[in-house]
């Protein structure tokens, strides 16, 4: 017996879809695709999809779940949970945990912790140096073995720009893909904000755009002189865009993210010491925000990944200056993309897009597609459903969004991993 | 009889104070400000009197918490509390034991707990005061919070410029040297400008942060063309720690650069008065013979702090002649 997914709209950017389609499901793959009434309900188990949008899961390839070592901010199971009710069906965990994930026995540990929980799909990524201290390469070969899908020291960026180089050589031998946090802790200093007029204002010392951009070029340079696979981290500045479109154009294979905050949010968020708006990179401007968009739009930031970070009321609810940053986004991500769809900036393909198939590519992982053979990851989204935001019912254990109130469009109803329904919105 | 004044204050008022807390020049109207200072012009009175002590904080409690070290600010706080009648507390923190011990909001609900009416608050983070005022009902003022606001002393420096010049609105104001840094710089920028007067800053070039010139400001790079035909000179003082940030190159090169030498004050207009926020770096921001000399206010400022803090803490309690307000 199957699952057969009926009367709803399709869209699967993989075979450049957009129509009315039956989808059913078998033995933990897409077993068929056909237009309405096609594909016979025999004994399958029929899930009436009319008005909703049946999407390839949601891949979100730049999360923290902080397990192991704050499992008081997220686990492996709260953090799967938080992913499911966002609508992702696979997720890529940050090695910055504690210890770090720069060996095979943490990333088993961590894919164990993932079983147990039978959420999303996990991907971890591991530490590109030893520890993430910037000093030794960390064994990249096992790492791949035990099941690590790329590399990066997130969170503690790359200084010293001959590891940056070997890293990228090294990578090669075992095809995986370098994720740059792109940040200039020199240039960024003490900074605790976006370097802007806001940050003058509130005395808050300031992070400059190009603290960013600086390594930005730097990564982009090293994966010429390399031949590495680069994938930039979370893009917040106009700069970045323009230098990664330019690489782009003159053929390099780099590919980029950037997370919901830096497409819908402000310095301005800062005002009031909100600890809620502190991450990094930090928010930028408006002229920042408008070229993040158009980088979206063009396809010159390849996908959006939420840097989902955890953190308690012990490191928000401080003075700014001391606070932790990060905020979370796995069940903001969706109505916060879908925002940006109904503003007119992306087609509902382009973003599902961005959510689904890009990172799927990106990871070489299965998923992004509803081609019949393809993994049975899929998102029901229903575009209709306007919500509040209430971070006091998210499944995450952290509450730290500053999206708290704000009304998004559309959300997900329902996730299925391999077959398997993991959640369904309001029981439904 | 001490009412008189204080009713007279009432009665003149151009507009009501309703805050709460006392937190930034940013959130205070022109009008605000003015019924701040024509407050403390009367409150001055009071210390010319042989007996400087009127009852109209009786009854209140008034905590002053500091995080960072400061001898004037928080003596000029407790003079004005107690000149009031007022019960002070002080409780100095060391950063030291901050680490270790409870969190800023941990202290701050203890002691709300003990039901003060005012929380006089420095600290080195920014936004601190305001951390606190989101969560306390007590009265919040700003002492200094790290870089970014100093109220009180924005509010004084306003008061000695008005009082020597009789007006603010039209004044050329120079502020001199570590802009980035200076919370005294920030609160003076938005108080003097609020008010009708020019204001350029000038520093060394790590110490302008960019954006100056959209909070209204000129921006110099060169301390005569700052200071030239400026009504007041407001120098700052010099952190020493920062030559090892990269913010300057030497003490000599910054004196006679960016400190305010006699030859400098020349260029100034003929009546300009010279400030300092305290304490000095004598022969460092300004020079010894200018600090001292006939036009230099820095003296006049201090005094004046402890008015306009009367005149804050006698306004955030409702400005009541008795001790039963709110």
């Amino acid at each position: 017996m199957g699952l057969l997914i009926k009367g709803g709209m399709v869209v699967d950017p993989s075979q450049a879809l957009e129509d009315q389609r039956d989808v059913l499901i078998d033995t933990g793959r897409i077993s068929a695709l056909e237009p309405p009434g096609v594909i016979p309900p025999d004994g399958h188990q029929v899930i009436e999809a009319s008005n909703l949008v049946i999407s390839p899961g949601l891949i979100d390839m730049h999360v923290h779940f902080r397990e192991p070592g704050e499992e008081y901010k997220e686990t492996m199971a709260s953090g799967g949970q938080a992913a499911a009710a966002g609508g992702f069906t696979a997720v890529a965990t940050m090695p910055n945990t504690r210890p770090v994930n720069d060996n095979a026995a943490l990333t088993s540990y961590i894919l164990a912790k993932a079983r147990q929980a039978g959420g999303p799909r996990v991907y971890p990524v591991a530490a590109i140096s030893q520890g993430s201290q910037g000093e030794k390469l960390a064994e990249y070969g096992d790492l791949q073995a035990a099941g690590a899908v790329a590399l990066s020291d997130d969170g503690r960026p790359v200084t010293n720009p001959q590891l940056m180089r070997r890293a990228l050589e090294y990578a090669r031998n075992f095809g995986m893909l370098i994720i740059s946090h792109c940040e200039d802790l020199h240039l960024s200093g003490s900074g605790v904000m976006h370097e802007g007029l806001v940050s003058l204002q509130l005395g808050l010392i300031g992070i400059p755009a190009a603290a960013e951009e600086v390594m930005v070029f730097r990564d982009l340079t090293l994966a010429r002189l390399t031949g590495g696979r680069l994938h930039i981290a979370h893009v917040s500045t106009a700069g970045s865009v323009a230098l990664i479109r330019q690489a782009k154009a003159s053929g390099l294979p780099v590919t980029a993210e950037t997370a919901p905050h830096y497409f819908s949010l402000t310095d301005e968020a800062v005002r009031g010491f909100n600890t809620n708006a502190k991450m990094y990179p930090p928010l930028r401007q408006a002229e920042d925000v408008a070229a993040i968009r158009e980088g979206l739009a063009d396809g010159t930031i390849d996908c959006i990944a939420t840097d989902h970070a955890p953190h308690s009321s012990l490191e928000k609810d401080v003075e700014f200056a001391v606070a932790a940053k990060g905020i979370i986004g796995l069940e903001t991500s969706l109505g916060l993309t879908l925002k940006l769809v109904q503003e007119g900036v992306l087609s509902l393909k382009a973003a599902i897009e961005r959510l689904s198939t890009a990172p799927a590519r990106i990871l070489e992982v299965p998923g992004g597609s509803l081609a019949p053979g393809a993994a049975a990851d899929v998102t029901l989204i229903d575009p209709n459903l306007t919500w509040q935001v209430e971070v006091n019912k998210f499944k995450s254990k952290s509450r730290n969004s500053p999206f708290q109130g704000w009304e998004l469009p559309g959300r997900a109803v329902m996730t299925i991993v391999g077959g398997e329904i993991i959640y369904t919105e309001g029981g439904r | 009889m001490p009412w008189p004044e204080t009713q007279a204050i009432r009665k003149d008022m151009p507009v009501s104070f309703r805050r709460k807390d006392l937190l930034g020049i940013a959130d205070l109207t022109p009008e605000e400000i003015q019924l701040i200072l024509d407050t403390a012009v009367s409150f001055k009175e009071i210390l010319t009197r042989e007996i400087k002590k009127v009852p109209t904080l009786r009854g209140k409690t008034v905590v002053t918490l500091f995080y960072e070290p400061s001898t004037r600010t928080r003596t000029s706080f407790e003079i004005a509390a107690k000149r009031l009648s007022a019960d002070t507390v002080n409780l100095s923190i060391s950063a030291s034991s901050v680490v270790k011990g409870e969190t800023l909001g941990d202290t701050a609900d203890n002691l709300e707990a003990m039901r003060p009416d005012i929380i006089i608050i420095r600290h080195s983070a920014s936004g601190a005061p305001h951390f606190l005022a989101t969560r306390l009902k007590s009265s919040i003022v700003n002492a200094g919070d790290g870089l970014h606001e100093h109220p009180t002393q924005a509010l004084l420096d306003l008061l000695t410029v008005r009082e020597a010049k009789g007006r603010l609105d039209g004044l050329k104001i120079a502020i001199i040297g570590d802009i980035a840094h200076s919370r005294v710089a920030r609160s003076d920028i938005q108080g003097f400008i609020k008010m009708g007067s020019q204001v350029t800053v000038c520093g060394p070039g790590p110490m302008l942060p960019p954006y100056l010139e959209a909070l209204g400001t000129k921006v110099s790079r060169s301390l005569p063309e700052a200071v030239a035909g400026a009504d007041v000179v407001m120098m700052l003082r010099l952190q020493l720690e920062r030559q090892q940030q990269m913010y300057f190159s030497t003490l000599r090169e910054y004196a006679r650069f960016f400190g305010l030498s006699l030859a400098h004050l020349k260029l100034a207009r003929e009546d300009a008065l010279v400030m300092h926020p305290g304490p000095l770096n004598r022969g460092v921001e300004i020079a010894p013979e200018v600090a001292d000399g006939p036009q230099s206010v820095i003296l006049d400022q201090v005094t004046n702090g402890v008015a306009v803090r009367m005149a804050i803490l006698y306004l955030l309690t409702g400005g009541e002649p008795s001790g039963t307000a709110h």
